[in-house]
């Protein structure tokens, strides 16, 4: 790529297994600061498999296993000496169904800056604010910090984990199909959410909605049976795609 | 009405009676036990049944206290050891062993509800109360002795069922917790285990059932003394074994006595186990 910006996360020759099965074969992909890059493909093509081999979350799966090169930050992830828990720190995951703790609001929000030793109690209240603000829950939820988060709808749900999530500092953002659960009123408004945030953090979304990647991203890839078969400009994806393949999925033709 | 309704209605008739019949066994227990033990309650005033401190019923004295406190006693013991026992297991077995290990050890834990409660209180009597006779002082036959052979008897009930509620923590908490660069100790400490809770209280409580219920285990290690233990290394006696030691010979008075003491018993366990019920129903909705 030779747009001259920065890469933060370049994936080099990247496989992964699960006991047997390929899950990914060869994928080489950067993926640019302070942009949203999608990943699209048919169910079971290997885009989550690979949006969490970004944070080594596929380490939590057994007889998972990983070959090549995640370099982020120029550093490679799957070096013995990476610090996982910090890497999780900064490279944060929003997941496709919203999952915040059965803690109350309040406590969601400073559960990750906790984990990490950061106890103080006018920072944690600072970030609390912070990080509602960042994802527009402020203003609604100021009254009741204390409730029980699953009391809160889906979309508020997921601005929470969002919220969570900034809270600690990240500096990626990964999102596994984050508005699957939502109504599409909610989902625009996510939408609009993660434009806000791409000034100051780098998204890399996975989507079954091409129409979602379509709108929101920078970059897009095109995953098939392991095999990332397109990558570049969502524009140029969309318009004019290079692999027949490609062509064939987002005509609707396939998928 | 057709011949297919007909018979339904037939099997729902018949199971109706089958169910109501196991019922009624209970039902009749109750009412037996009650007509049995509350008019002498009534006879000598609840207040000398539950604050009396003297067990000598040729002589028309039927303090219960000592029981009672004794119950509570090896019970409060059984728990100390169980419950931190029986939750540390869980939580292995749950979020830190191999799956393959777990398999193998869960049913061995389940097993240990199935070995008979005399020999539990054999082998504490052969190797436990001479222990704590030669290491601590005092019979050997103790408080100390019936709270170690009841906190392991719980250990069961209280792993399967922390088991149960730990596993049915949805992964999605976890994976949030370990997405934010969470340990699993903290994903444990801070999500899992409260989200657990109201499931972990229930089988605590249902252990504690168990402890202040079993008898023979009890009887063997305990010394049975009627007198309010002094310490952890005094005889004890419960209202379980008060009621086992004395039945065989008991006549008139003393028998209704004993029927009394299984009354306090009954209330007793009826409180705990609606308190687990609630608990567990209130986990449930959420």
């Amino acid at each position: 790529m030779s747009t001259g910006r920065k890469n933060i996360i370049e994936v080099r020759n990247l496989n992964v297994y699960y006991g047997k099965f390929q899950a990914l074969s060869n994928i080489n992909l950067d993926i640019q600061a302070n942009r949203i890059t999608a990943l699209i493909g048919p169910s079971g093509c290997g885009k989550s498999t690979f949006l969490r081999a970004l944070n080594r979350m596929n380490d939590l799966i057994e007889g998972c296993r990983t070959k090549g090169e995640v370099l982020f930050e120029g550093r490679n992830i799957f070096d013995p000496e990476t610090d996982l828990l910090e890497l999780r720190r900064r490279v944060g995951m929003v997941f496709q169904r919203p999952n915040p703790f059965p803690l109350s609001i309040a406590d969601n929000i400073t559960y990750g800056l906790r984990v990490h030793g950061r106890n103080e109690p006018n920072f944690l209240e600072e970030k609390l604010y912070q990080s509602l603000q960042a994802v527009n829950l402020w203003e609604e939820l100021k009254d009741r910090l204390h409730d029980n988060a699953l009391r809160l709808t889906g979309e508020q749900q997921q601005r929470l984990c969002i919220a969570r999530l900034l809270a600690v500092e990240p500096e990626v953002v990964l999102m596994d199909e984050p508005c699957s659960a939502l109504d599409p009123v909610a989902t625009a408004r996510i939408e609009d959410l993660m434009y806000e945030l791409k000034r100051d953090y780098t998204i890399v979304i996975v989507t079954h909605n091409m129409q979602q990647a379509a709108r929101v991203s920078d970059y897009t890839g095109y995953f098939l049976l392991g095999d990332l078969v397109e990558f570049g400009e969502t524009n140029q994806i969309f318009t004019s795609p290079r692999d027949k393949r490609t062509e064939d999925y987002i005509t609707g033709r396939f998928g | 009405m057709t011949k297919l309704e007909k018979n339904d209605r037939l099997v729902k008739l018949s199971l109706l009676v089958i169910a109501l019949s196991a019922i009624s066994v209970l039902a009749i227990i109750t009412v037996f036990i009650f007509e049995q033990g509350t008019p002498i309650m009534f006879r000598y005033g609840l207040k000398s049944f539950l604050l009396g401190q003297d067990w000598y019923p040729s002589e028309k004295s039927f303090g219960l206290l000592p029981m009672i406190v004794g119950s509570l006693m090896v019970t409060l013991g059984a728990l100390l050891i169980g419950v931190p026992l029986g939750l540390a297991s869980a939580i292995f077995l749950t979020e830190f062993s191999h799956r393959r290990l777990t398999r193998i050890l869960k049913p061995v834990i389940e097993l240990l509800a199935g070995i008979p409660s005399v020999v539990y209180g054999f082998i504490g009597l052969m190797f436990l109360v001479p222990f704590i006779r030669n290491n601590f002082g005092g019979p050997g036959l103790s408080v100390l002795a019936a709270s170690l052979i009841l906190g392991i008897m719980i250990l069961p009930t209280v792993i399967s069922i922390a088991i149960d509620s730990i596993r049915a923590v949805p992964d999605s908490y976890r994976e949030g917790s370990i997405a934010l660069g969470a340990t699993r100790w903290q994903t444990v400490r801070m999500v899992v285990l409260p989200a657990a809770r109201s499931g972990i209280i229930a089988g605590i409580i249902l252990g504690m059932g168990r402890a202040i219920g079993e008898t023979m285990a009890v009887i063997m290690v305990a010394g049975n003394a009627a007198d309010i233990p002094g310490s952890i290394l005094a005889p004890v006696r419960t209202l379980t074994s008060n009621i086992a030691l004395e039945m065989a010979y008991a006549s008139g008075e003393h028998r209704e006595a004993l029927f009394a003491t299984g009354v306090i018993l009954f209330v007793i366990i009826m409180i705990l186990n609606t308190i687990a019920n609630v608990t567990s129903t209130r986990q449930r909705k959420k």
